[in-house]
């Protein structure tokens, strides 16, 4: 009798256990399912209409013919300014936080605040930067874009380059000290060399977040129908010219946008697959 | 000759020690900078909705008017729609990413972990705009067609919970921004939590299977336990994620500044009200009123993302990974 309630015990168990397990598998290919469809939608809306009128005309008026030309150069020029404002910054801030002040409690309040503007919602940066940028300056602008792409970086460079030094040994930096070397040279020369795919990665992932950023260019940069040359005036960008066009009730302005959409998405997947396989990824957080 | 050479020795020390200053204080600069941006944000954003504090004051927060020619605004709409849309994505995301982090740390075998986890980590690359065409013209439409019906079948004449899934199936509007946005933060909380699964020490899932417990058991029992904080504290982090989500939102959530019982009306979030309203907003109340919803998702986000990093720090320390 007691066996045979065991026996019942047992196999309610297990079949409670199976029930999770096929669950759990179920999520899985549930949460699968989303990047193939959208990988698919945008295949099958916005391959046709990739071409190279596409890469080289500039955005038409409604009905006009053309292309994404403008934009894909504004957004590579934002993301390089935006990089280049940001990830030396986070590089310092980083190699601070590793190098000279690992327990101390200011590091403490540094990771933590990093950390909440890692996660921060983007378009609150755009309404940071057109406070104290656009409406000083009196108009959109390059510069006010890549400012607050470059406030995107920050944070994501401070942590991996942190992340990063950290895993450099301390028997390395004694043995370099122990030359005779002062210590920017032990950090610029041992710690940044044995580091340096780490914050390569960093970087290019900073660089495959801001190139989708919508939000915080809409307030910022604008857009522009034009080659704009300047930084000091609006320029066109790929995310925002994508956000208008797709909402156009113009047919050819959405197809060109599911083509950008495409570029876009091919860019970004491209550039973390790339990462993830021949750089060393660094551990999720924030 | 060798006073030479300690003299050469001298002056190249004291170079590094000049250096070595020069190197030191501007990495902390750039520290310190970190904590600039933070508190330049909240100083800015504080004195932008001062005008609109100013007028309204805490009747801002439960005021759902919403008119720019007679320059009333309040932001109980935008606060509502955030709060459901978010609840939204944390009823379906939350489930979903322990499923996922299950599969990936107890069930899946070797080979397959690196490719799904790779695979679910694209879906947190993809932008949030390509998420919000793919809602509007892809999902929005299948949703209104195929779901919202048998949804609203099905649920609508339970008592209570049916008024919240009834109205017409239009395809866009708080149910679907839910819907996209659980997508979007499965992958941060499901990553985080396969983390924290894995830093479970073998020895004490070996000796619940010792024990004969089932898979779901040790799970349930020795896992879970040895990471509830690190848990919460991922599902904080989802949470602080979709709050602040903007233009996937501002596709599909419709656009509409009202409140209604149904989710499957259009409405607003905080992010959506700034993203289609802000370049368009004119006079100075307008635009003050929307920086200070601005002001509203930032504290409530800061507040979200706090906890999260404080409940993911401890389980950090205890693990001792911190060192």
């Amino acid at each position: 009798m007691e066996a045979l309630r065991d026996m019942g015990l047992y196999r309610h168990r297990r079949a409670i256990n199976f029930l999770i397990l096929c669950a759990s598998v179920l999520t899985t290919l549930f949460g699968l399912l989303w990047l193939v469809w959208l990988l698919w939608t945008l295949l099958s809306r916005g391959f046709q209409y990739l071409n190279l009128s596409v890469l080289l005309e500039a955005t038409p008026p409604p009905g006009g013919s053309g292309g994404l030309g403008n934009a894909i150069v504004g957004s590579l020029v934002l993301t390089v300014a935006g990089v280049l404002i940001g990830a030396p910054a986070g590089m310092l801030a980083g190699t601070y936080l590793s190098e000279f002040a690992r327990q101390s409690k200011i590091a403490a309040v540094v990771r933590f605040i990093n950390d909440i503007l890692l996660s921060a919602p983007s378009i609150i940066l755009g309404v940071f930067v057109y406070e104290v940028i656009v409406v000083r300056m009196g108009h959109f602008s390059g510069w006010a874009g890549s400012m607050a792409l470059a406030l995107i970086v920050l944070p994501i460079v401070v942590w991996t380059t942190e992340d990063m030094l950290r895993l450099v040994s301390n028997s390395l930096r004694e043995a370099a000290a122990a030359l005779g070397a002062p210590r920017w040279k032990v950090t610029v020369a041992i710690v940044f060399r044995g580091a340096r795919n780490g914050i390569l990665t960093g970087i290019l992932l900073a660089v495959a977040r801001i190139s989708g950023e919508t939000a915080p260019l809409l307030f910022t940069a604008l857009n522009n129908q034009f080659w704009s040359r300047s930084l000091n005036e609006p320029i066109a960008n790929l995310p925002v010219v994508i956000f208008q066009f797709a909402m156009s009730p113009y047919d050819d302005w959405q197809h060109l946008a599911w083509a950008g959409a495409l570029l876009i998405t091919l860019t970004i997947l491209l550039l973390n697959i790339l990462v993830r396989v021949f750089l060393k990824a660094p551990k999720s957080r924030f | 000759m060798e006073e030479a050479l300690t003299s050469l020795m001298k002056t190249r020390m004291r170079r590094g020690v000049i250096i070595d200053g020069l190197f030191y204080h501007g990495t902390r600069i750039f520290a310190w900078a970190v904590l600039t941006v933070m508190v330049a944000i909240l100083v800015s954003l504080f004195m932008g909705a001062a005008p609109a504090i100013g007028k309204f004051g805490f009747g801002f927060l439960v005021s759902p008017a919403w008119n720019p020619v007679t320059k009333d605004f309040g932001a109980f709409v935008s606060i509502y729609g955030t709060l459901v849309t978010s609840v939204i994505a944390m009823v379906i995301g939350v489930p979903v990413s322990f499923g996922i982090a299950l599969f990936i740390t107890e069930l899946s075998p070797r080979w397959l972990k690196r490719p799904i986890g790779i695979a679910i980590e694209l879906l947190a690359a993809i932008p949030s705009i390509i998420y919000g065409m793919w809602g509007l013209f892809v999902f929005a439409p299948f949703f209104g067609d195929h779901m919202e019906p048998w949804i609203s079948g099905f649920l609508g004449p339970v008592p209570l919970v049916g008024v919240l899934f009834s109205g017409p199936p239009l395809g866009i509007g708080l149910l679907t921004a839910g819907i996209v946005l659980a997508i979007m933060v499965i992958p941060f909380m499901s990553s985080v939590m396969r983390d924290m699964f894995e830093a479970v020490p073998p020895l004490l899932k070996e000796s619940a299977y010792g024990m004969g417990a089932t898979t779901w058991e040790v799970v349930r029992h020795a896992v879970l336990p040895y990471t509830r904080t690190g848990v919460v504290g991922s599902i904080m982090l989802g949470l602080g994620r979709a709050l602040g989500e903007t233009m996937a939102v501002t596709f599909v959530i419709g656009n509409a500044n009202r409140v209604h019982a149904s989710l499957f009306m259009p409405g607003n979030t905080i992010s959506s009200s700034l993203a289609n309203q802000f370049t368009e907003a004119v006079g100075e109340m307008y635009t003050s009123s929307l920086i200070a919803l601005g002001l509203i998702l930032f504290l409530i986000t800061f507040v979200v993302l706090a906890v999260a990093k404080l409940m993911l720090r401890r389980l950090s320390d205890t693990r001792g990974s911190r060192s």
